[in-house]
């Protein structure tokens, strides 16, 4: 059995995972040895929310993969804005294509397509969903710096929303990792997450925070997500909850000598820019392992590769 | 036996406020003020000429005050009236046949419920044109909706798609 589909990280073992990861890094050391595995594939891109990173390391690891990509390009310019729905959208482009690429701003967008196709479809993010590739990427970067087993992880900014954040709590359950969530109250993890992580682990590893200073020296990876104004309903009340939430130098006197501090990117001023140089920062080498880890994961599913077990469908 | 189920609770003939049936089926115990959310979930309106006789609030041992709800010519199916459990949990279902209680058995909360219920999350794919029939896992204390992973434990009654 294989999963046809990459929909939500909930849906991956810790084998899957390492599965994933020891080949994005086979592929990440030696790229050339895969450059033409997929010589005749075309993958369609189909993002219905404005996208820099994802969609342009998608393509980039299709390329390298050997093959194309074709993209709807934006919604303006597309049928969905003669009122096409979803379902006929992918059921058109799944016939130009070997598999498909979906971001949408509805939760469940991806689930629901990947009902009307018969090709691979992996999960873009989805809402304020799941953002499956996006966690193989951070998983492959917590690997990398710190391991992912006796792991003590910081999560912090909009958890709320952040479905990238939704995505690494789920996964992060299947390993030997303290998770501590530190957000205002109003960004919380949503009930529902909490409720699975509690059902996936036995909640011990699971924390919540309003602030991060009690918490910070214990971190072996401080994961900072944006904090977007528009979740505020006036100016001044974001100011005053983003700015509790931005790490500088000074912050991190407290930290541990070795923590690794995260971003899936884009910042704005959540982390500032004197980090970047230092050792702490991994943020861009974590943007640049979405192209091996894309290419590997791109590569199990369009090979109908057996080795990531389970069935999605079940 | 044949008005039992006019009788289960001990009510007197002077009591009964709702006719009975001669064949169909009986929603008995269903709590007090859910039966037109019974009737909704069952997808009877009346417009199709069903004959249904319903009693609100009636006079109940087992529970305080509970609705009934009297289907004429219909025979539910198990399944059809286990997604009642999710708003009526005590009900008992009597099937009857000329003026006899034939079958009576309880509801059983069913793994998934498909069509009945509509997600509350505005983000869902479910809420939009798209041509999809809802979908919720029945979970201990709840539903969860199978698109958007949104879980409602209070007021289901509120999400009856009508």
């Amino acid at each position: 059995m294989r999963h046809d589909h990459l929909i939500t990280s909930k849906q991956l073992s810790r084998g899957d995972i390492e599965t994933v990861l020891d080949y994005a890094a086979e592929i990440d050391a030696d790229p050339s040895a895969v450059a033409d595995r997929h010589a005749d594939t075309l993958l369609g891109l189909l993002f219905f929310e404005p996208s820099t990173r994802t969609k342009m390391s998608f393509e980039t690891a299709m390329k390298r993969l050997g093959g194309d990509v074709v993209d709807m390009g934006s919604v303006d310019s597309s049928s969905v804005k003669k009122g096409e729905t979803l379902a006929d959208t992918v059921r058109v482009i799944e016939g130009y294509t070997d598999g498909l690429v979906l971001r949408h701003p509805k939760q469940g967008a991806a689930t629901m397509a990947s009902e009307f196709v018969d090709v691979p479809l992996v999960n873009a993010g989805d809402g304020a969903g799941h953002h499956p590739t996006q966690t193989m990427l951070d998983l492959y970067t917590i690997r990398e710096n710190a391991g992912l087993d006796d792991l003590t992880i910081g999560i912090m900014g909009d958890l709320k929303y952040g479905r990238t954040v939704h995505s690494l709590a789920y996964a992060l359950t299947n390993f030997d990792a303290q998770q501590h969530f530190i957000s205002p109250e109003s960004l919380q993890l949503p009930r529902e997450v909490v409720y699975d992580l509690h059902q996936q682990q036995d909640g011990t590893g699971i924390k919540e925070h309003d602030s991060l200073e009690g918490v910070l020296p214990s971190l072996d990876v401080l994961y900072v997500t944006r904090i977007q104004r528009e979740r505020f309903p006036d100016e001044n009340e974001y100011q005053k909850v983003a700015g509790e939430y931005q790490i500088d130098a000074e912050t991190l006197a407290a930290a541990s000598d070795e923590l690794t501090v995260m971003h899936p990117l884009p910042r704005v001023d959540e982390i500032a820019p004197e980090i970047d140089e230092t050792h702490h920062a991994a943020y861009f080498e974590q943007a640049h392992n979405g192209v091996p880890v894309r290419m590997a994961l791109l590569d199990l599913l369009l090979s109908d590769d057996t080795r990531i077990g389970g069935d999605s469908n079940e | 036996m044949s008005d039992d189920h006019d009788h289960h609770d001990g009510n007197d003939d002077h009591e009964l406020r709702v006719s009975k049936i001669r064949d169909g089926t009986v929603i008995d115990h269903v709590h007090g003020g859910q039966a037109l959310n019974v009737l909704a979930i069952l997808g009877i309106d009346g417009t199709e000429g069903e004959e249904v006789s319903v009693g609100m609030n009636v006079p109940s041992d087992r529970l305080a005050r509970k609705d009934i709800v009297k289907v004429e010519g219909r025979e539910l199916s198990q399944d059809e009236v286990d997604v009642l459990s999710l708003i009526a949990p005590d009900a008992t279902i009597n099937i009857v046949r000329d003026y006899d209680v034939v079958e009576k058995h309880r509801v059983e909360r069913p793994d998934i419920v498909e069509g009945v219920l509509s997600c509350p999350n505005a983000g869902c794919i479910t809420t939009g044109d798209e041509p999809v029939t809802s979908r919720f896992s029945v979970l201990e204390d709840g539903v969860r909706c199978s698109y958007c992973g949104t879980i409602v434990r209070d007021e289901i009654a509120s999400l009856i798609d009508t």
